[in-house]
């Protein structure tokens, strides 16, 4: 542990060690300003479900052949999209919760510093 | 695998790369909408203590589920044929439970940024540091492991020069790390799980089709290696020969216990995707949510191994060009059309990057907040931290480019990451485990128990089996006994060095053994975390009993 200034007498290492990360916790910008991953899935999804699946709309004999018979660009292709919107969906009907008031406040009250 | 270079071509067209650019630039981006979001250190190194259960569990197994674990384990049930379940079932799902109901709470609870933090507090300065060294070495050998053998496979299947593909990975890893920090890489694993789950389901889909089914593959498995293969635990009676070179007791102890629970346990790189959660709740369902696909994660893995090997019976043989290791490339080139073959390759890629971001990504912290900041430079503001972190980012991916050879001496990939696992993470399980339950346990102990334990594991591996002072049948065998040797190496001095030296007292040990309750665990549980399927102890139970089950078909 750094010996950045002495330690308060009532506080072991430890004790210091987790209020230090509090304090960066209640600092940290992650909660309020992450984005939400899963837009970024399902958009990544959605389009390649539907690069593969065009691929899959008119397949040729040769390509039906290496697969064993089975279209399967076709049916990995609908599967994607189908994750893709699954993904989509849910971000829609189960938003990740806005920070309450107080904590918008508080980050408002804060000075950036980038 | 040179020799293979021309046989594994893959015919990739433009949409097949179409896929993969846009892979690359959806990595970038994340990296740069990452971006706005980090303030503190905190931030950089730990996603600020902010992020979901599911997020991190999804993380927490796509950071094992590298490139080199998929072809190795494919390339394990290739060699070693059912066998290979027991990396799983006993190998794994134990310990991840283990991590998030036993062990979770002090991590979390202590509020520690990383592993080697935790030693700091249990034991002071001396075994911190071995431990940071240890861990930051090995990180960054094991970054490199990665990047060679993507630099094999893509020279092999792309026909890209192996530099083109190092410093291709390497620069991207590199830049959506050093923008966006772990919430960056944790981001991105939880999208690369998806896109190598796209890549493997069809590839086993097909060859499954391709060799008429389970029965089929089971008939001509049979027919050419003997009903053994086909089982996890037949002719693993001590003395008997199996194909693993190991026998039941050394895979119940060296790999069940102490090879598993020490790199699931005290393994940074997981543990630190359980220290981002947002509460103890979610750090502790972190390994719970992971051990549910990894349960499932051999019937895309171990089965492709195995259905390589029947529809290429030369694989491994000498002479026929292509490796073990080659398993799921083969199945790629033979099956796919092009289109989910884009997918592939771009899943196999996504799936070197996340096995080599988790290290990168947790070598930073290790190296910034356990060795540059209380040894080399205390004292500095947060902001001086962060701007470490990033430059040691890049530093640690230019370092893993030139350790990358060092692999290039082991044909299964697998094998050497194991055996590095054997000398790095089991004598750091011994020293936690015991550390954590016996209060008694001095300092001094904590120290020269990690060094003996690293030692005694090393001297098992290059002087009594690489000199053939005794006799392991296989590399893997070998790695089971060496961590076997760490770990009671390790015990024993812990043992009598604690006899003979002076215990912390109980009040600095608070949160930090077992019996004690560290301030964090006064937190009241989040809304909604006392919801039936979110208990620890009922996600944790059911993992277990469902990876019992699923050893009844292969007994």
């Amino acid at each position: 542990m750094s010996n950045e200034e002495p330690l308060p007498p009532h506080l072991t290492e430890t004790e210091a060690l987790a209020q230090e990360v509090e304090e960066l916790e209640a600092k940290s910008a992650s909660a309020a300003r992450l984005f939400d991953i899963r837009r970024i899935i399902g958009a990544l999804f959605v389009v390649y479900g539907i690069i593969v699946t065009a691929m899959g709309i008119a397949p040729s004999d040769s390509e039906l052949e290496k697969a064993q018979g089975v279209n399967i660009n076709l049916w990995t292709g609908l599967a994607m999209l189908a994750l893709g919107i699954l993904f989509l969906l849910w971000m829609y009907l189960r938003p990740v919760e806005p920070p309450s008031a107080e904590e918008i406040a508080e980050a408002m009250d804060r000075p950036d510093v980038h | 695998m040179t020799h293979a270079a021309e046989d594994l071509r893959l015919p990739v067209n433009g949409l097949d790369y179409l896929i993969l650019v846009i892979y690359f630039l959806v990595v970038l981006g994340i990296g740069f909408m990452a971006r706005r979001s980090i303030k503190t250190s905190l931030d950089f190194f730990l996603s600020g203590r902010s992020l979901p259960a599911w997020i991190t569990g999804l993380a927490f197994i796509a950071a094992n589920l590298g490139a080199t674990e998929i072809l190795g384990m494919a390339a394990n049930g290739a060699q070693y044929g059912v066998y290979t379940v027991n990396w799983y079932w006993i190998g794994a799902i134990p310990a991840m439970v283990f991590l998030g109901l036993v062990m979770m709470p002090f991590y979390y609870g202590s509020k520690v940024r990383s592993v080697p933090e935790f030693l700091l507090h249990r034991f002071g300065p001396a075994s911190h540091l071995l431990s940071s060294i240890i861990f930051a070495v090995s990180a960054v050998l094991i970054a490199g492991v990665n990047l060679y053998a993507m630099a094999i496979v893509l020279e092999a299947l792309l026909g890209w020069d192996q530099w083109v593909a190092i410093v291709i990975a390497g620069f991207f890893v590199l830049a959506y790390i050093t923008l966006g920090g772990l919430s960056s890489a944790i981001y991105n694993e939880v999208m690369q799980f998806f896109v190598i789950l796209a890549a493997l389901i069809p590839l086993t889909v097909l060859g499954l089709k391709h060799v008429g089914g389970w029965s089929g593959l089971s008939d001509s498995i049979t027919a050419s290696h003997g009903d053994n293969f086909l089982t996890a635990w037949g002719g693993t009676g001590i003395g008997n020969p199996n194909p693993l070179g190991a026998n039941w007791l050394t895979i119940i102890l060296g790999l069940g216990f102490v090879m598993s629970f020490g790199y699931w346990t005290t393994n940074f790189a997981e543990v630190q995707r359980a220290l981002s959660a947002k509460n103890l709740s979610a750090a502790q369902r972190t390994p719970l949510i992971a051990a549910y696909p990894k349960i499932l994660i051999p019937l895309i893995v171990v089965v492709p191994g195995l259905i390589a090997l029947v529809m290429e019976p030369t694989l491994g043989k000498e002479g026929s060009g292509l490796e073990y290791n080659d398993a799921i490339p083969v199945l790629m080139r033979d099956l796919l059309p092009n289109g989910v073959l884009g997918v592939a390759v771009t899943g196999l890629l996504a799936a070197f990057m996340a096995g080599m971001a988790a290290n990168v990504s947790s070598f930073n912290v290790v190296f910034t907040n356990d060795i540059w900041r209380p040894y080399l430079k205390p004292g500095m503001s947060d902001q001086h931290y962060l701007s470490t972190g990033r430059v040691v980012t890049a530093v640690g991916v230019v370092i893993g480019m030139g350790t990358a050879f060092i692999a290039s001496s082991f044909s299964n990939i697998m094998n050497y990451l194991q055996t590095l696992f054997s000398f790095f993470n089991v004598p750091l399980f011994c020293v936690f485990i015991i550390g954590m339950f016996w209060k008694r346990m001095t300092p001094q102990a904590g120290f020269w128990g990690l060094l003996t334990g690293t030692v005694a594991a090393m001297l098992n591996y290059f002087l009594l089996y690489k000199q053939d002072i005794i006799s392991i049948p296989s590399d893997q065998g070998a790695n089971f006994v060496s961590s076997i040797v760490a770990f009671v190496a390790g015990a024993v001095v812990i043992g009598i060095v604690t006899l003979v030296t002076r215990p912390k007292p109980v009040s600095e040990l608070q949160g930090l053994v077992y019996g004690t309750r560290s301030p964090g665990l006064a937190e009241a549980p989040a809304r909604g975390d006392d919801a039936w399927y979110r208990r620890p102890a009922l996600l944790g139970w059911g993992a277990v009993i469902l990876a019992a089950l699923c050893y009844v078909p292969f007994f």
